[in-house]
Parts: structure tokens; C-alpha cells; sequence
């Protein structure tokens, strides 16, 4: 195996690499299939009736169950999950989006002692686990009855979503040259309004990338999920998914159905977005 | 220009939101959970104080077998996410290094290529959780084509409880699939921010591609690789959503139990709050030590190269 590596790229300077690019590209067909395959056959499975996803399990459907899409939204109520994850996202993002950009402001652009021990101590936050504020969080909502509500999501998503908002924001916020503060000051205008007028308007790069990940991580979001919300009208995709299983116990054709239609949205929005989503997780990861 | 005095107002009401989500939510609990570790305590009555004894109900330092309470001890769950970062370090990340690599030499379909491979990535893991439980199956996808090939004679019970191994590793091939993506997404990254001039200045020399990669990519992207460790590491340690969904059975036995489906038990079954945050500790403990670790051991090897 490494011989032949070797070989196919002592070729790649000897004849600008044509049969390397082959190999290369066959490679990189081969983990695309995987990364595909186990997709379209979940797409394939959600059409099949409950004999064909075992008699049938590589082919097309003979007969398309589409009546597994109307059970899955029924009995599933993966619509209802929708609407709690929509909410829950939009909220977690618009409070971490205020707290970050508001923090950073004070972190970055107004002078004071202890400010960058402040921001070290923020960032902090990147490191730590959600599993330490579990069982405190979880007694203080049982006992202010939180535990019934969306808040019990939205705030602690929102908080360990805020260090890498921070994060992200600095890195934005940095770029603006200063002068357009002191321009402003020099005009009258007070720590507030420069932030609303001045860097709010040019934050809008760092608002997407924010707004991405921090949409990305509570999309996602299980072990809060699972942990603090009982009441099913309150779940989440992620566990609404999850408690499938025991609602249709033997109908894999409806659970595939409830995968994909968990899925698609996402695939459409990565699709029309790739570049940016991309983005986000670089800037998130790399200056960390 | 501005007054010392405003200026301090200013800055703490800028700071308020993010600190009382910070504080009220990150650091409070944090310490509230060391607390809560020392006492016996159900939720409702009077914290009882245990010393150290939560510590060793978890029978951390017992051999893996052991049981208390009839879940597993504490140190299964360790060792079993010890082999999920293991299986990380040695399988998933050099899979993705390949792939950044291989992509990073500028091939026709880039861009699709890179896209996606990150797909999964994207895709809710409780998602991800069902569709390999489906693909494991005893009549999935992956019995039927080991069986079709010839290679396995009896399609294997993979999500079985009683087959702690093959279920680890049912569990850890999607953990693989999905994340292999993200770390090459960050290690692409790294790869094309090697500037084009100092690749060609390695060709023209009469290096070759490998070499290129190995002596003058490679060395320049350990601030990239450190990451993606301190990711692989930390974030095996601290899994859940694929062993609460593709094993929910392991949660209770030896299976597949890992620190956070245990501590998940303790909580929500059997009302075991000061159990519980040990746990937590414990498990922020490991991820802070690794961090550091990780850290520590990219940062001597800076200072020799």
C-alpha cells in the first residue's frame, strides 16, 4: 500500500500528476459513497411497507409506502417537534447573540482594568463540560417549576453557547478600526449609542457566524433535552427521535420516514448555505 | 475624554447579560456540584454529609466489574470512553488528516467533495443514532453484506447488551462517520492556509507530493491538529447522544455505559442528586486533565521543533 502511494506521487511531478489525481479521486469517491449511501438507503427505507424493509432491502421500493410520511407526522408528531426546536433555536440565538455582542463591546473596545483577564475568564466557558451545570440547574427548575417550559432549554443553551459567541464576535470586532469610535465620541454620542450605530451595523458577518453555530448546537441538543423536559409537547427533534422507537415499536418504515423528514431541512439549508455553514465551524474551532 | 465613573457603569451593564448566564449557569453550578458531591441527598429531604463516600460508591478504583446499585461502576464507563477516544485518536483522526490532505492538493470536485464529507456533521445525532441502529440490525445493512460476502456465516447481534464489545463498536463506527468531517473540515482549514508559494518552492526542489505534505503541510498545522485532539478526547469522554440512542438498554447494564448516560440513571431513576454530581466532578476532572495534557504535549514538541 505505501509503495504504491509513493509511487502514484513520484508520478505527480513527473507528469503533472494525471494518474495521481485518478487515484486521488477515487479515494475520495469512495468515502463520499460511504458518506451517501447509509442516507439514501435511510430515504429508501422510509418508502418501503413493513414487509419490503426486510424482503426488499437494496432495490426500490416496490410499492412506495408514502403513507409512512402521514403516520410518522401522526403518531410521531414531528411537526409539533419542529416548532419547539424552531422556538427554542430562534430564542437560545437572539440571547446569545445580544449577551456575546454586548459583552465583547465591553471587553474590546472599552479600556479598563482587568478587561483581559475578564475575556480569558469568558472564554473559559469553551471548556466546560454541560454535564457540571446538570444537576444543579436540574434542582433550581424543579424548584422554581421551570422544568415544564421552554426556559429550561432556551437559558442553558444560551450560556454555553455565549463563550464561543464571544469568541467569535472579539475576532470580529477587532477588525473595526477604532477611529470610528473616536469620531463618534468627538460628535457626542455616549458608550451606547456608538455600540448600537457604529458596531452593530458593521457586526453583520459575525451575526451569520454566530447565529450559525449557535443554531447548530441546540438543533442538536440531547442530554438537557432528555434530561429536564418530561412532557412530549415540549420535545425537541432530537428527542422526539429518540422515544420513536417505543412508539412504533416494529414499523422501521415510519421511523424512516420520521428521520428523514427530521433531515432534509437541514440538508436543504446546508445546501444552500455550505459555504457559510463551513465557515462558522472553522471560525469557531481554529481561533479557539 | 469619558469619565472613569460612567465608563465603570458602562462596562458593567454591557457585561450584565452575558454574566448572569455565565455566572447563573456555567460557574455557580460548577461549584454547586463539587458541593452537592459530598451529601447524600434525594432532591427533597436533608442533605446527608458523606465525606467521600459518593466517590466510592462509584468504585472508581475497583476492578471494572464491579457494581453499585446495580449499574455499573463508575470506572466501566471510564474505560469505555477511554476506548471511544482511543478508537478516535488512532482511526478517526488520521482518516481525516488523509482526507484534508488529499483534498487539499487541489483536485477537480473540490469543493463538492469537501461539502460533502461534512454533511453528517449537520445531521442531528439522535438521527444518525436510529439510522445506524437500523444499519446494525440483525437484518441491516451491515449483516447483510458481511453475510453476502461470505465473510461473517450468522448475521451478529451487534446492539445486544450481552455483546459489550460489538455494541461499543456499533456505536463508535457512526460516532466515525460523523466527525470525520468536522475534523477534516478544521484540518482543511489548516492545509490550504500553508502558503501556495512555500508548496512550490518544496516541488521545485524536486520534493513530491508526500513530501510536501509530510515536511512542510504536516509541521504547520499543529495549532489545527492540537484542536482536533482536544475535540476527539474530550468529546468521547463526554458522549452521550449516540449510546443514549442506539443502546438505551446499556444505559442500566455494563454494556455501553458511559459517565453521561450513568449520571442520566442516578438522576432521573433514582433521585441520587449528590451521586450524581460526583459524577460530573469526576468527568470535568478527565476533560480538564486532557485538555491540559493535550495541550502540554503539543507545546513540547514546539519548543524542540
Amino acid at each position: 500500500m505505501a509503495k504504491s502511494k509513493n509511487l502514484s506521487d513520484y508520478q505527480v511531478s513527473q507528469s503533472n500528476g494525471k494518474v495521481a489525481n485518478v487515484i486521488i479521486w477515487i479515494l475520495l469517491s469512495i468515502w463520499t459513497l460511504v458518506n451517501l449511501y447509509p442516507l439514501y438507503w435511510m430515504v429508501l427505507f422510509s418508502l418501503k411497507n413493513d414487509t419490503e424493509v426486510y424482503t426488499n432491502k437494496f432495490g426500490l421500493p416496490k410499492e412506495w409506502a408514502w403513507e409512512n410520511y402521514k403516520t410518522a407526522m401522526r403518531v410521531g408528531n414531528i411537526g409539533r417537534n419542529y416548532l419547539n426546536s424552531i422556538i427554542v433555536a430562534f430564542a437560545t440565538i437572539l440571547i446569545t447573540l445580544v449577551a456575546a455582542s454586548m459583552a465583547t463591546y465591553a471587553l474590546t473596545r472599552i479600556r479598563w482594568r482587568g478587561a483581559g483577564l475578564m475575556h480569558k475568564i469568558f472564554l473559559l466557558g469553551i471548556t466546560i463540560p454541560v454535564q457540571s451545570s446538570i444537576v444543579p440547574i436540574f434542582v433550581v427548575l424543579n424548584k422554581l417549576k421551570l422544568r415544564e417550559s421552554y426556559f429550561a432549554m432556551i437559558l442553558p443553551y444560551s450560556a454555553f453557547a455565549l463563550a464561543m459567541g464571544i469568541l467569535i464576535c472579539a475576532g470580529f470586532m477587532t477588525e473595526i478600526p477604532k477611529e470610528l469610535d473616536e469620531a463618534a465620541y468627538i460628535d457626542g454620542c455616549g458608550r451606547a449609542r456608538v455600540f448600537f450605530k457604529v458596531i452593530v451595523p458593521l457586526m453583520k458577518p459575525a451575526v451569520a457566524t454566530v447565529s450559525i453555530y449557535t443554531f447548530m448546537q441546540c438543533w442538536n441538543e440531547l442530554i438537557f433535552a432528555t434530561i429536564f423536559i418530561d412532557k412530549s409537547y415540549l420535545f425537541t427533534i432530537p428527542v422526539g427521535i429518540q422515544q420513536l422507537v417505543g412508539t412504533f415499536t416494529t414499523s422501521w418504515g415510519s421511523v424512516g420516514a420520521a428521520l428523514t423528514i427530521a433531515t432534509v431541512p437541514t440538508v436543504i439549508a446546508y445546501i444552500l448555505l455550505s459555504r457559510r455553514i463551513q465557515e462558522s465551524f472553522i471560525a469557531g474551532a481554529i481561533k479557539g | 475624554m469619558k469619565s472613569k465613573k460612567t465608563d465603570g457603569l458602562t462596562v458593567f451593564l454591557f457585561l450584565l447579560p452575558g454574566l448572569l448566564l455565565f455566572v447563573g449557569i456555567l460557574i455557580a453550578p460548577l461549584f454547586v456540584s463539587a458541593y452537592y458531591s459530598f451529601f447524600q441527598w434525594d432532591g427533597l429531604g436533608e442533605k446527608i454529609y458523606v465525606g467521600w463516600g459518593n466517590y466510592k460508591t462509584l468504585s472508581l478504583f475497583k476492578k471494572p466489574d464491579a457494581f453499585a446499585f446495580g449499574v455499573p461502576a463508575m470506572n466501566a464507563a471510564v474505560k469505555h470512553v477511554f476506548i471511544l477516544a482511543g478508537l478516535s485518536l488512532v482511526l478517526q483522526l488520521p482518516l481525516s488528516l488523509g482526507l484534508a490532505l488529499l483534498l487539499g492538493r487541489g483536485i477537480r470536485g473540490e469543493r463538492f467533495f469537501l461539502s460533502v464529507f461534512f454533511l453528517p456533521v449537520l445531521i442531528s445525532t439522535t438521527v444518525i443514532g436510529r439510522l445506524w441502529q437500523k444499519i446494525f440490525a440483525s437484518e441491516g445493512l451491515v449483516n447483510s453484506i458481511l453475510t453476502g460476502l461470505g465473510i461473517l456465516k450468522e448475521p451478529l447481534n451487534w446492539l445486544a447488551e450481552s455483546e459489550g464489545n460489538l455494541l461499543l463498536i456499533a456505536i463508535f463506527i457512526p460516532m466515525l462517520w460523523q466527525y470525520v468531517g468536522y475534523h477534516m473540515l478544521l484540518m482543511y482549514a489548516g492545509v490550504k492556509s500553508v502558503p501556495k508559494e512555500l508548496r512550490e518552492a518544496a516541488k521545485i526542489d524536486g520534493a513530491t507530493n508526500w513530501q510536501v505534505d509530510r515536511y512542510v503541510v504536516i509541521p504547520s498545522m499543529k495549532q489545527v491538529l492540537k484542536v482536533s485532539v482536544i475535540f476527539a478526547v474530550t468529546g468521547s469522554l463526554k458522549s452521550y447522544d449516540l449510546v443514549a440512542v442506539m443502546a438505551p438498554q446499556g444505559i442500566k447494564t455494563q454494556a455501553a455505559a458511559v459517565p453521561s448516560t450513568v449520571l442520566h440513571d442516578f438522576l432521573s431513576n433514582r433521585m441520587k442528586y449528590g451521586i450524581g454530581s460526583a459524577i460530573a466532578m469526576v468527568l470535568i476532572v478527565l476533560c480538564f486533565f486532557f485538555a491540559l495534557l493535550i495541550n502540554l504535549l503539543f507545546r513540547d514538541r514546539d519548543a524542540k521543533g
